[in-house]
């Protein structure tokens, strides 16, 4: 049998060489180098580097503080990734049923959206300075909070801020995927059964998968990635060096430290840890969304 | 009337060409520097007094942020052959450069042979050592040096009918009364360099091996010893009395409850003078930081240096070097070394500036802005000059986890110091990888 093939000029591949070239240039060749500078010692200056094989790789990865922040990093992405989709998919919920002022309500959570990570986290500053501070004096109030020595003050003044921060896009993303669902089926269930509650998880919920697993993955990359810049102005990885996540230790130890072997190897690892974690998501969390 | 604009603007446009034009008569050097809000108008104002002065130079001074910013900025254009020709690097950085062959030109050597005259002996001791190699030899230009001191508020130490203390053993005898006058006795700001490098020097102990990293590549950090073991085991005991407040590693976090009076002395910079002068709204002095008699037997050492010193880059043109050269004896000529003192609070440089500051008054009028100066100029033993090691400011790092820890309970100072010295010989053995076989052997 003769194969069947369809005839097509090289245009296609003419328009998308550019972004290709973008991703070899910005994304490809610097993972490469990376991969590269890892297996060396390389003075800060570029003067001379020594081959030192795996030793980057398993001085990380045999430092409790590698671990350490490893566990840390696990935490607060998964606390921020469930909070701020969580609060934003019940403030969507709310927003939608409301019929007065609803532009209002939209337009003042979608706010925050316009504040980058670094102005979310010198925000975070003032909130929770000790003397100035109206959420330090809030939270004073219920227990000892001290977000400069107790580690966990630390991680929940992260968190707060970095959920603050994200909920307004989530927020975006769910109230369209609410006002997709068509009304016939709204109205359908209505008639089936009286709970909202029990409606909104059959039905609307469901019908949301597909937002909210996009929403999933962009979510756990800002967590893990994006949440940066708020770590960097508010903690600085303090207290104890307990809120440095990993992508702040590889800024920590290349940028600040003049240590590129040693923060290369460490980037390499959370590239192949991404790496799996989007395999995951993709083979076994899409699989079960109904498009 | 649209037409009149553009052709306003046009004119204008051409002139300022032209204007640039004829200005490229004069070589332009340029200077990264850390030096943020008042401390960076100061430095403007230097720059252009200096280009003010003569015709053939213009400054051009960028702020690059915070001191490891602009090390990491300066290290990256060095990188790219984008170098600036001078570069501010503070002191955690200072082996990061001095260590490297070719990348700084030794302000000795620049001065010299670019028609300055220059004597490392016209610096005061304290200054003198520490940007040096092992030869003595200034790799680089000393610029904003200051040194720990204690402040504190008068009225809160006469309320409490007790003097500011010399030593640490008097410290124990005043603090409970200042606790019962309703102050916490002590802050301090930057533990690593105050309460660990100058702890060492203050005492006369040693810091590392290689002759704390001046007589080659340093591979054994030596903080992990009984008398700081002992002096932290204090400083948790003090914290738990309620006579010293640790608010964290933040430098800020430390020194604001001295200025809002909850806290009655503060360990901090001698170049923080200035700024606390308008913040502070009492009375304050200052003295020497204090030491604990039972290590010295009643000596007491000099401190060294923190701050930043100014490097140039080699590779530069000649013309360009020419201008660095002028500039450098610009900046530490006496008069711009005492505007920049009396402006800032940091240490005059050089012998000359400090005898200038001296003959118009000025510590008669200001007796604090004396003490770091005195205090550098006390007699040094074999271990006061400083320090000299790679990868610092991880160790530094290491330090700061470790000291949260510390005195959040979470483990003692036996505990902190032995984590210290295995994270710190694995970095200085790491820095000495990097380094390869170049210049071991050299040192």
């Amino acid at each position: 049998m003769k194969k069947q093939q369809f005839q097509h000029s090289a245009l296609p591949y003419f328009l998308i060489a550019p972004q290709l070239l973008i991703i070899l240039i910005f994304f490809v060749w610097p993972a490469l180098q990376s991969v590269q500078l890892s297996l060396y010692l390389e003075d800060p200056w570029g003067l001379s580097s020594t081959f030192v094989g795996l030793d980057n790789y398993t001085d990380a990865l045999s430092s409790d503080y590698y671990h350490q922040s490893a566990l840390f990093t696990l935490i607060f992405s998964s606390a921020v990734t469930f909070f701020s989709l969580a609060l934003a998919l019940l403030l969507a919920v709310k927003a939608d049923k409301v019929i007065h002022a609803q532009t209002s309500y939209k337009i003042l959570l979608i706010w925050p959206y316009a504040v980058a990570p670094a102005v979310a986290g010198l925000i975070g500053i003032f909130l929770f300075d000790s003397h100035v501070g109206p959420l330090y004096h809030l939270l004073n109030q219920l227990w000892a909070f001290d977000h400069k020595l107790d580690p966990t003050d630390a991680t929940l003044a992260l968190i707060l801020m970095s959920v603050w921060k994200q909920i307004s896009i989530n927020f975006v993303y769910f109230l369209a995927g609410l006002q997709s669902i068509p009304r016939a089926v709204k109205e359908a269930a209505a008639i089936d059964c009286q709970s909202s509650f029990k409606r909104f998880w059959s039905i609307d919920f469901p019908l949301l998968a597909p937002t909210t697993f996009f929403l999933l993955v962009i979510n756990i990359t800002y967590a893990f990635f994006e949440t940066f810049g708020i770590i960097d102005t508010l903690t600085r990885g303090a207290p104890g060096g307990e809120t440095t996540s990993l992508v702040y230790k590889v800024y920590r130890d290349g940028f600040i430290g003049a240590d590129l072997g040693g923060s290369s190897a460490q980037s390499v690892i959370l590239m192949v840890f991404v790496m799996a974690l989007t395999v995951v998501q993709f083979r076994f969390i899409e699989r079960k969304i109904h498009y | 009337m649209l037409n009149t604009h553009f052709k306003k603007a046009l004119s204008a446009a051409v002139l300022s060409t032209a204007a640039a034009g004829s200005a490229q008569a004069a070589t332009e050097i340029s200077w990264w520097h850390a030096m943020g809000g008042q401390l960076g108008e100061t430095v403007n104002t230097i720059s252009k007094d200096f280009n003010a002065s003569q015709s053939s130079c213009v400054i051009k001074p960028t702020y690059k942020g915070s001191y490891e910013e602009a090390m990491t900025a300066g290290i990256a254009a060095f990188r790219a052959r984008q170098s600036p020709n001078i570069i501010q690097i503070f002191d955690a950085g200072a082996a990061t450069i001095i260590n490297a062959p070719g990348a700084a030109y030794p302000v000795a050597d620049l001065l010299r042979e670019n028609g300055q005259t220059f004597d490392s002996q016209d610096y005061i001791a304290g200054v003198r050592n520490f940007y040096a190699d092992a030869e003595g030899k200034m790799i680089g230009m000393p610029f904003n040096a200051s040194t720990p001191v204690l402040y504190y508020n008068k009225a809160l130490l006469e309320k409490a009918g007790v003097k500011p203390p010399k030593t640490w053993e008097e410290f124990e005898a005043i603090a409970p009364k200042l606790k019962d006058a309703g102050v916490i006795a002590l802050s301090q700001s930057h533990t690593p360099w105050i309460f660990s490098e100058n702890f060492h020097s203050r005492h006369n102990l040693q810091l590392s091996d290689a002759n704390n990293g001046f007589s080659g590549v340093a591979t054994e950090i030596k903080y992990n010893n009984p008398e700081m073991i002992r002096h932290f085991d204090k400083m948790k005991s003090w914290k738990d009395n309620g006579w010293y407040g640790y608010y964290g590693s933040n430098w800020g976090d430390n020194r604001t409850p001295f200025e809002k009076k909850e806290v009655a002395m503060w360990l901090g910079s001698s170049g923080s003078f200035g700024g606390l002068k308008t913040t502070a709204k009492f009375d304050f002095g200052t003295t020497y930081l204090p030491y604990w008699n039972s290590i010295t037997q009643g000596k007491e050492y000099n401190t060294f240096i923190g701050g930043a010193a100014l490097f140039a880059f080699s590779g530069k043109d000649k013309a360009q070097n020419t201008c660095t050269a002028d500039f450098f004896a610009y900046m530490s000529a006496p008069k711009t070394q005492v505007f920049w003192h009396k402006e800032t609070g940091y240490v005059p440089i050089t012998k000359a500036a400090y005898e200038a500051a001296q003959a118009e008054g000025y510590y008669n009028r200001e007796p604090s802005a004396e003490v770091g100066i005195q205090q550098l100029s006390l007699p040094g033993g074999e271990w006061t000059k400083g320090y000299r090691l790679g990868f610092y400011v991880q160790i530094r790092d290491v330090m700061k986890r470790e000291y949260d820890k510390l005195f959040n309970g979470d483990i003692d100072a036996a505990q902190a110091f032995s984590t210290i010295e295995a994270e710190g010989d694995k970095l200085l053995g790491k820095f000495a990888k990097t380094l390869g076989k170049q210049n071991v052997a050299k040192n």
